[in-house]
């Protein structure tokens, strides 16, 4: 079964009386493991739709199931409890928290967890390990670079150890040799970890890194390419 | 890290910003802590003696009009009047006007007699009693000016020359008093009035005021109206009240201290609330990416509302409570400037601080229940576009 599955998804906006369609009848079925990179022009939709697979916004109509849940019938505090749990987020301006040092920033998701204080450290410093960056864990995001923003960024995504990250343009404010090194991460939470990853990105080269890639334009996937 | 490590953690963030309204803070409750306490103070009347068995007979018109010495067999004589004693503003300087202290000339033993609360050596009052140019005074005023028993006092007069015209008046420190209350004794120089009329150049015959003891309290008003219909058509017609009401009626001379106290402090506070309110809402503003971000991670809206609360409880917090420190370290300080004046202690009843702390988590959760709502409410969606 896909851990991720969209049935006939809608997403509108309205702007005062204007509607805007931007979702147009997404049908979609992600398999657990798989790593999926989406791209499409900019405005076509992609972070809409990676939101709603994340949980951080809503269909306006269709089934959107994902790691057994049906996001459709949650209510805002049970599917944030569910976020914590299943989904890393992982954005292109990284999101620290700036006045946080990285081990802290990290350590966030899981103070919504019963874990003490210690075993919270402890798998913050793990996570920080993983992603390279285990000298840098009392260095605030400002004295870092993009990059060892980015592996922060990432650990965070994975310290809750959840099924699925959600990557919206992770290496879109890198340059290429920082991009590989954060792609060949994300390669290998895939493989080694068996993380499922939905990567969107302008990047032919980033969506090589992936298993399969779709394209979406105007609100709908248009063709899927087999890596 | 917990919830309150995050917390803190925000509020460094705009360091300057964090310590200016911290300041402000600290100011506004040290002037409530102070002022409140004043207030307080005034609100209970001026030296609160709890003589409810004591009336205050002073000039109907003013209290700094005398009054004949003829009209203690009078009020004496009224019934359920116990004993009566007088006393008598002196003025007057010891060595510098700043040494100020109020100075009377009484009847030692009807003195004593009259304010048991002060104890005074049985051998000392004798002394007193018996030496016509005889003073005593408050032990703590023997230590402030480093006085001994034997010692001459001299007092510079202002308001009543000697009959040679000298204004220098000699005092013998015969003994000295003290009471159990808190603070001691208000600081009253006292010497012996039988002296003090005989050498006085003018207003033989008279004193300031009345002291009267009556047996029943609760006859106060009674013996009040009584006394005052006694002396209403002489030349001097007078105005009786139970000592607290007295010390209730000076205090309103000077002022509704109460209102005036409780007008300051309602403009101090609206400020700090509008000005804490800005911080908190800039501190909102500049955040919302980061509160998304908390609410991507599965931090809850009402987690992520009562961590911009708590910021704002805790800020005013910290501010509130720095400032009843500082006033409640303060207190020796200016009890001691007080101590001088005459006009009593400055003690901050712990009623005082606990309102100041109470009034501070309020004003956290006033200033930061609209921010905290708009957290509840962002959307991630929409605040991480923005970013
Ligand atoms: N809250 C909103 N209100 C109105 N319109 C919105 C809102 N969110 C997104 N849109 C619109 O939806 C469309 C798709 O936006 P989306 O961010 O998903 O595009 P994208 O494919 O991620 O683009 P980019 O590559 O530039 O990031 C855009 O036209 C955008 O203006
Ligand atoms: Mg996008």
């Amino acid at each position: 079964m896909a851990i991720v599955d969209l049935k006939d998804v809608h997403k509108s906006f309205t702007k005062g009386r204007e509607r805007v369609e931007v979702l147009l009848g997404i049908d979609l079925a992600i398999d657990e493991g798989d790593f999926l990179a989406l791209m499409g022009p900019s405005g076509s939709g992609k972070t809409t739709l990676l939101n709603i697979v994340g949980g951080i916004d809503s269909a306006s109509q269709g089934d959107v199931t994902v790691a057994e849940a049906n996001l459709n019938r949650m209510s805002g505090r049970d599917l944030a409890r569910w976020r914590s749990s299943t989904i890393g987020f992982v954005f292109q301006f990284y999101n620290l928290l700036p006045v946080l040092n990285a081990r802290r920033n990290v350590e966030l998701p899981l103070l919504l967890t019963k874990l003490s204080g210690k075993q919270r450290r402890r798998n913050a410093d793990t996570a920080l390990e993983i992603v390279g960056l285990s000298d840098r864990a009392k260095h605030k995001p400002g004295e870092l670079s993009g990059g060892q923003q980015q592996r922060v960024a990432i650990a965070r995504a994975i310290v809750a150890d959840p099924p699925i990250l959600v990557c919206d343009e992770p290496t879109g404010d890198l340059d290429r040799e920082t991009a590989e090194e954060i792609l060949d991460l994300l390669g290998i939470l895939n493989r080694d970890h068996g993380k499922t990853i939905i990567m969107v990105t302008h990047d032919p080269k980033a969506a090589d890194h992936a298993r399969r890639t779709l394209h979406l334009d105007k609100g709908q996937l248009v063709t899927e390419v087999a890596a | 890290m917990s919830a309150i490590g995050l917390i803190w953690a925000n509020l460094q963030r705009r360091k300057i910003r964090t310590y200016l309204t911290v300041f402000s803070l600290l100011v506004a409750f040290l002037l409530f802590t102070v002022l409140r306490t004043v207030a307080v103070w005034f609100e209970q009347g001026i030296g609160d003696t709890g003589g409810a068995d004591r009336l205050v007979v002073t000039a109907k018109y003013s209290i700094i009009e005398s009054l004949p010495i003829s009209q203690r067999a009078e009020i004496l004589a009224v019934d359920g009047v116990e004993a009566i004693t007088h006393m008598t503003w002196f003025g007057g300087n010891y060595q510098d006007p700043r040494n100020f202290f109020p100075k009377y000339p009484v009847e030692p033993l009807g003195y004593f007699e009259m304010f048991p609360e002060y104890i005074i050596d049985p051998d000392q009052l004798n002394a007193f009693a018996n030496t016509r140019t005889g003073a005593v005074a408050p032990a703590g005023m023997l230590e402030q000016y480093g006085w001994q028993v034997g010692d001459k006092i001299p007092i510079e007069a202002d308001i009543y020359p000697m009959s040679d015209g000298s204004r220098l008046w000699e005092f013998d420190l015969v003994g000295s008093y003290t009471t159990e209350a808190e603070g001691g004794p208000p600081p009253v120089f006292l010497f012996h009035y039988d002296f003090f009329d005989e050498a006085r150049q003018f207003g033989q015959g008279s004193v300031g005021w009345w002291t009267v003891r009556i047996g029943d309290p609760e006859r106060a008003p009674e013996i009040s109206s009584t006394i005052d219909t006694l002396f209403e058509n002489s030349l001097n017609p007078v105005k009786s009240a139970t000592e607290d009401e007295f010390g209730r009626q000076f205090a309103a001379q000077i002022g509704d201290i109460g209102l005036i106290t409780t007008g300051i402090l309602s403009a101090v506070f609206f400020t700090i609330l509008l000005l804490t309110a800005n911080t908190m809402s800039q501190a909102l503003r500049e955040r919302i990416p980061e509160l998304a971000v908390l609410k991507t991670v599965g931090f809850s809206n009402l987690k992520v509302a009562m961590i911009v609360l708590g910021e704002s409880v805790l800020l005013c917090a910290l501010g509130g409570f720095l400032g009843i420190a500082l006033a409640v370290l303060a207190a020796p300080g200016i009890n001691q400037a007080m101590a001088s004046t005459g006009l009593g202690l400055f003690i901050i009843r712990w009623e005082v601080p606990a309102i100041a702390a109470g009034l501070a988590v309020l004003l956290g959760v006033a200033v930061g229940t609209s921010p905290a709502w708009s957290a509840n409410r962002l959307s991630i969606a929409d605040a991480l576009r923005r970013s």
